[in-house]
């Protein structure tokens, strides 16, 4: 095993932005998809417009956010656990 | 000879196969390993369905084999999984691995096909003894820890299961396993007994301590049976459990905080694991037959993505030698194919369409919404999407993408290549045409995932999702990997109640120092006394000359005689 980092590729921050953008793009599609066929739900507020897809964006927003406060309350040194408690 | 077969339970072959493996060496080995679950899974099919062997113990009727539909779905892909993982653990010499990892597939098979109590803690308990080598093999002081903690455990949820069948068979006079419903004392313990094998919230935290401290292999052996099995249990003994659709969409929700920000990924993996458990459990909730089919389907794809998704990052820690997330990245460039089937896996667990997941997930998220159970559905899709964040874009993104880590090694050795990239077919296989599956599932399946309304909002749900994630990520508002540890449920074992003991003990030691010290003085103060009596000085040691003895001989008299006259 060696190490020796590339700035370039599939890793590197432009090619990040760039396939943000896309996925950005087909979002939008997806959203505007939802003007073009019925809907089939189980509940009312499914049928409303990328209701789905506001649901994902919000879930990652409270998803990461919330963990973001659990690190603070939960997170210790990685030899937390090996060390004497008494 | 074919009487003494049949009445073998399935897997078996396994347990006696695996117990031969410390005598064979090389080729021979390998072909013997390969060959077990091959033969065993003959063994299987040669039962027909409905098939039941009864025993009698004493005076108890025990039924060791029971052949239905619903046990049916779990050996079938018990085999699979084992035949799978055999192919990937090619390269393991190490005996104690191999015989471990044998008899626990075997022992896990068996218990699926007990009908009766005793027969499943027979094998219960096995599983949890054969299954403890595959961690304590990584042979370090961590993995040792973490085994004895888990085999504490284990064995404790067996013993819960033996002493609730003890309580139900005085309460029923049955042993048999079928549906057994919570309210007596005998199948609330037997419920416990299940829902710690099965990882409930609180119940859970031996799944994310134990299985990431097992060795390369053993991960991915452990992955797919131990928690199905329970989850195979609460099927058959608990359908229909409301309580079960809260507490499954409780582990759906609550471990996926915990993945967000966990830097071991093979501990990502198993709150991930427990998140998909989650969802079976709510599916055993609702107990209709969709749901139970759901149940049924989820368990079958989850074993196969959840042990691609282990053999990824047990690739990864083969041949980089850490899965630590803060140390990772840009391992594409060094392993493409594991990155390829890593995120085939990733894809099957978020339920894109044309992975298994989608086909499989969906089925209990249907049901819960045909059975009204607003809150519940809710919270699984919160769910579904929350495993895109540490299931399907987290682990293949710090490992093989996120930034260049600098780490060059070799790709992954070709059995392990072969293992992935079939069970990546099987993941895509499934997503793509489900009729197989949907075939051997316990009823009747009327459903279809492929609608638009499914695609288009399935997509929209993962999508948005992993958008919001980019850009979180772009702002750096996503937490970065840190090497850390995370409390979680097990710090009340591990440290609270060892601190607590340890404080009692503080406090004891203490007062017993006194009360010693007190005790002492007072023994100390008693035999001077004694001795200041009694001693050589002492007063009644003292020798009375008989004159005066006689002179008080005679006092006594005299006051007697005029005490008398008076």
């Amino acid at each position: 095993m060696t190490t020796d980092k590339s700035k370039s590729g599939l890793d590197s921050p432009r090619t990040g932005r760039i396939i943000l953008w896309c996925v950005g793009g087909v979002c939008t599609l997806l959203a505007l998809a939802d003007l073009l066929y019925p809907k089939h739900v189980h509940y009312g507020f499914e049928g409303w417009f990328a209701f789905y897809g506001g649901l994902g964006f919000i879930s990652c927003f409270f998803l990461i956010t919330a963990a973001r406060g659990l690190r603070k309350l939960v997170m210790r040194d990685e030899d937390y656990y090996d060390r004497d408690y008494r | 000879m074919t009487e003494i077969i049949a009445s073998l339970p399935p897997g078996s072959i396994l347990i006696l196969g695996g117990l031969l493996v410390p005598l064979l060496r090389g080729r021979l080995l390998q072909v013997w390993l390969l060959a077990l679950p091959v033969v065993s899974f003959v063994h299987l099919l040669s039962f027909p369905e409905g098939y039941l062997l009864h025993a009698h113990v004493f005076d108890y009727e025990l039924t060791p084999i029971r052949i239905d539909r619903l046990s049916l779905v779990w050996g079938y892909i018990y085999h699979l999984a084992a035949f799978l993982t055999v192919i990937y653990s090619l390269h393991v010499r190490d005996g104690v691995q191999n015989v471990s990892g044998m008899t626990y597939v075997g022992a896990a098979t068996a218990a699926v096909f007990a009908g009766d109590l005793i027969t499943l803690f027979v094998f219960w308990e096995l599983t949890a003894v054969t299954s403890v080598f595959l961690i304590w093999a990584s042979r370090t002081e961590r993995s040792y820890r973490a085994g004895m903690r888990y085999l504490i455990i284990q064995v404790g949820s067996g013993v819960l299961l033996l002493a609730g069948t003890v309580i139900h068979l005085q309460q029923t006079g049955s042993l048999a396993f079928g549906h057994l419903g919570p309210g007596t004392l005998g199948t609330n313990l037997i419920f416990l007994a299940f829902g710690i094998k099965c990882a409930f919230p609180l119940l859970h935290n031996w799944l994310q301590d134990a299985y990431p401290e097992a060795t390369v292999t053993g991960t991915v052996f452990l992955s797919a049976f131990t928690t199905k099995l329970a989850v195979y249990a609460l099927a058959r003994g608990f359908a229909g459990t409301e309580m079960l659709i809260w507490i499954g969409a409780t582990m759906t929700a609550f471990p996926i905080f915990y993945a967000v920000i966990e830097n071991d990924l093979r501990r990502v993996l198993a709150y991930s694991l427990n998140n998909q458990l989650g969802f079976m459990v709510v599916g055993i909730g609702i107990g209709t037959e969709l749901s139970l089919n759901g149940t049924a389907a989820h368990a079958f794809c989850h074993i196969l993505y959840k042990a691609l998704l282990f053999m990824s990052m047990g690739a990864v820690l083969y041949r980089a030698g850490t899965v630590k997330g803060s140390e990772l990245g840009g391992l594409y460039r060094s392993m493409p194919l594991t990155a390829v089937f890593c995120m085939v896996g990733a894809a099957s667990i978020s339920a894109f369409p044309l992975f298994s997941g989608f086909v499989s997930k969906s089925l209990v998220i249907t049901a819960t919404a045909d059975g009204h159970y607003l809150v519940a559905f809710l919270v699984l899709l919160f769910s579904s999407a929350g495993v895109v964040e540490h299931a399907g874009i987290k682990v293949p993104f710090f490992a093989f993408f996120s930034h260049d880590s600098g780490i060059r090694c070799k790709e992954a050795p070709p059995h392990m290549l072969l293992a992935m990239g079939l069970t990546a077919f099987l993941c895509v296989g499934l997503g793509m045409f489900p009729q197989p599956l949907y075939r051997i599932l316990p009823y009747p399946v009327d459903y279809q995932p492929y609608t638009t309304t499914h695609v288009i909002t399935q997509l929209q749900l993962l999508l948005f999702f992993a958008l919001c994630f980019g850009l979180m990520n772009l702002t750096r508002l996503y937490p970065p990997e840190l090497r850390s540890t995370n409390l979680d449920s097990d710090w009340i074992y591990r440290r609270a109640l060892p601190a607590t003991a340890h404080a009692v003990l503080r406090v004891a030691r203490f007062f017993r120092v006194r009360a010693v010290d007190r005790l002492e003085r007072n023994i100390t103060r008693f035999v001077r006394g004694v001795y200041r009596a009694h001693g050589p000085e002492g007063f009644w040691a003292r020798t009375w000359p008989t004159g005066r003895t006689v002179l008080w001989v005679a006092i006594i008299l005299a006051a007697y005689l005029l005490i008398y006259y008076l």
